[in-house]
């Protein structure tokens, strides 16, 4: 368990810059949310018998919780692994590289976690859900926090340099937000495009979210989780043979 | 028994052997020196000795652990002052030093009992609350090292803890180190700043191309290797031209360096006259130091 000490060195500075790092991680999705679903609502009829705002909540509850998680540990990890050495200071301590990549997921899970229950939060206020089921959302935003932070890592653990992200988020990101039912329903698109959406995260996450939105059980709920927890698990499990062979360089 | 073992330690780099074949063995409550020129292989050394990096072949015990199989054993008790400092950013000194004792288990108030004596061994008592970047370069080193100390080391790793310090701080490391080994703390660090080594190191082993090629007390090392006594002569061209035929004649070993020529002997009394006819010639008559064992061992042409 020495990750934890990791963990909270992690959480020790955010509660230092809480007040900041709060309102850059919320201020973002909370215009996107209110500015399309809202404005483009206004013009919309019911989707999935929701009205627009309530549909897209959910997908923007997931979006931002990815985003939170994939910028914690791909900018903020690779500035403490590369530009501060702070790996290199705690390899010196009876830690090994795999409490380092335990103890940094768990962080950037923990972090979008936040960010997505917050969302929630808000959702709550405006009356956007009533269902008690909303509250499964909360653990729902964890697990897509940890996906996203084992990928995350991986992108940080191959890393050469910052420009390495920008391919990450233009080509896998922003396309997989585009097609994973965040806007629109991910069945409208053509066949391909859905398989490719359903073989990565977010899909599933938004899967999970939307019906708890709406107060019921989604269809293959135990699938969905699996893939979060799949994508969690196969992602350390990586993350760890990288760093470790770019620590033994 | 001693701190640390080493045996035949060979490490690659891709193609590139940088540790090939070394032995060390360093006892308890000394400071042992690894000195090399840039590229010899000390860090590496440090880093594999440390089970930071796994071996090509060898067998390394510290503490009585083998490693790198149970590293995390013997960090427990180690210390590290890293040749780069890196300490933490966005916390105060204090923090640096609470945070980095959890990483050893160490609960908040065990650090904070600590921390005092620390800071006044850093000489840093009243900067507690001071962020890092508001820390002059060798008040950075001095935290290093605290920090290196919070978990109360058997043996302190240093891997050129004065570089790039100003005499004032250096001669406060030296100092803090002394009273280290004193407390009985096994030293182990490596330098290629001679005077460094002279003056802290009970034991040194020069290292080069990867292998240790020298390896004793400093006075040993200037006994076995070089001659006691040393002239350096510095003139223009056609001067030194002149006179070095009587160095060649009156001075064991006469090494030339553009300019400067430097004469080592027994005794020199005789190279001394034939200077006094050389007003031109500027000279210096000193002991034989480490630096020259270093330089005659690995030559003197630039590492880098």
């Amino acid at each position: 368990m020495r990750w934890i000490a990791v963990w909270r060195r992690n959480f020790l500075v955010w509660r230092k810059l809480f007040a900041a790092a709060v309102l850059t991680n919320l201020a973002d999705p909370l215009i996107m949310l209110f500015g399309l679903g809202y404005g483009l609502g206004a013009l919309m009829p019911a989707v999935e018998g929701m009205s627009y705002i309530s549909f897209f909540a959910a997908g923007q509850l997931c979006t931002a919780t990815m985003y939170t998680a994939s910028f914690e540990s791909m900018f903020s990890g690779f500035s403490r692994m590369h530009g501060q050495k702070t790996w290199d200071a705690i390899l010196y301590a009876p830690l090994v590289i795999d409490d380092i990549v335990a103890g940094e997921i768990v962080w950037a899970a923990s972090k979008a976690w936040l960010t997505g229950s917050t969302i929630l939060g808000i959702v709550l206020v405006f009356g956007l859900a009533h269902s008690p089921l909303v509250l499964l959302a909360v653990p729902t935003a964890f697990l897509v926090g940890l996906a996203f932070s084992a990928v995350g890592l991986i992108m940080t653990v191959l890393a050469r340099n910052w420009d390495f992200f920008s391919f990450y988020m233009t080509l896998v990101m922003t396309p997989m937000m585009m097609i994973s039912g965040v806007f629109f329903p991910a069945e409208q698109l053509p066949e391909p495009l859905v398989s490719v959406a359903k073989a990565l995260p977010l899909y599933h996450g938004v899967a999970l979210v939307r019906p708890f939105m709406a107060g019921e059980i989604p269809q293959q709920a135990l699938a969905h989780v699996a893939v979060l927890l799949g994508y969690a698990a196969v992602g350390y499990v990586l993350a760890i043979r990288f760093a470790r062979k770019r620590f033994s360089e | 028994m001693s701190v640390l073992e080493v045996r035949a330690l060979r490490k690659s780099f891709g193609a590139l052997e940088v540790v090939r074949g070394v032995d060390l063995g360093v006892a308890p409550g000394e400071c042992f020196g690894l000195l090399g020129p840039n590229g010899a292989g000390k860090t590496t050394t440090l880093r594999l000795c440390l089970g930071l990096i796994a071996p090509d072949a060898g067998d390394i015990e510290l503490l009585g652990e083998p490693v790198p199989r149970k590293a995390r054993e013997a960090r427990a008790r180690v210390g590290v002052v890293p040749q780069s400092d890196n300490l933490d950013p966005d916390f105060t000194v204090a923090e640096n030093l609470l945070v980095y004792g959890r990483y050893f288990g160490l609960s908040p108030r065990e650090v904070r009992a600590r921390t005092g004596p620390l800071l006044e061994f850093a000489g840093l008592t009243g900067r507690a609350g001071a962020k890092i970047n508001t820390l002059s370069g060798g008040m950075k080193r001095r935290l290093t090292l605290a920090r290196a100390l919070v978990n109360d080391p058997q043996v302190l790793f240093l891997d050129e803890p004065t570089t790039g310090l100003d005499p004032q701080a250096r001669h406060l490391i030296w100092e803090r180190m002394r009273r280290l080994t004193v407390q009985g703390k096994t030293l182990i660090l490596t330098t290629h700043h001679m005077e460094e080594a002279e003056r802290l190191c009970q034991r040194l082993a020069i290292m080069d191309h990867g292998r240790i090629i020298a390896s004793g007390s400093p006075r040993e090392l200037i006994a076995q290797h070089i001659e006691p006594q040393v002239v350096e002569v510095h003139g223009p061209g056609p001067a030194v031209e002149a006179w070095i035929a009587l160095a060649r004649a009156g001075a064991a070993r006469v090494e030339r360096v553009g300019d400067t020529v430097f004469c080592y002997a027994d005794k020199v009394d005789g190279l001394l006259r034939t200077l006094a006819g050389h007003s031109e010639l500027v000279y210096l008559h000193r002991p034989a130091s480490l630096e020259d064992v270093f330089l005659k061992l690995t030559g003197r042409d630039l590492r880098d």
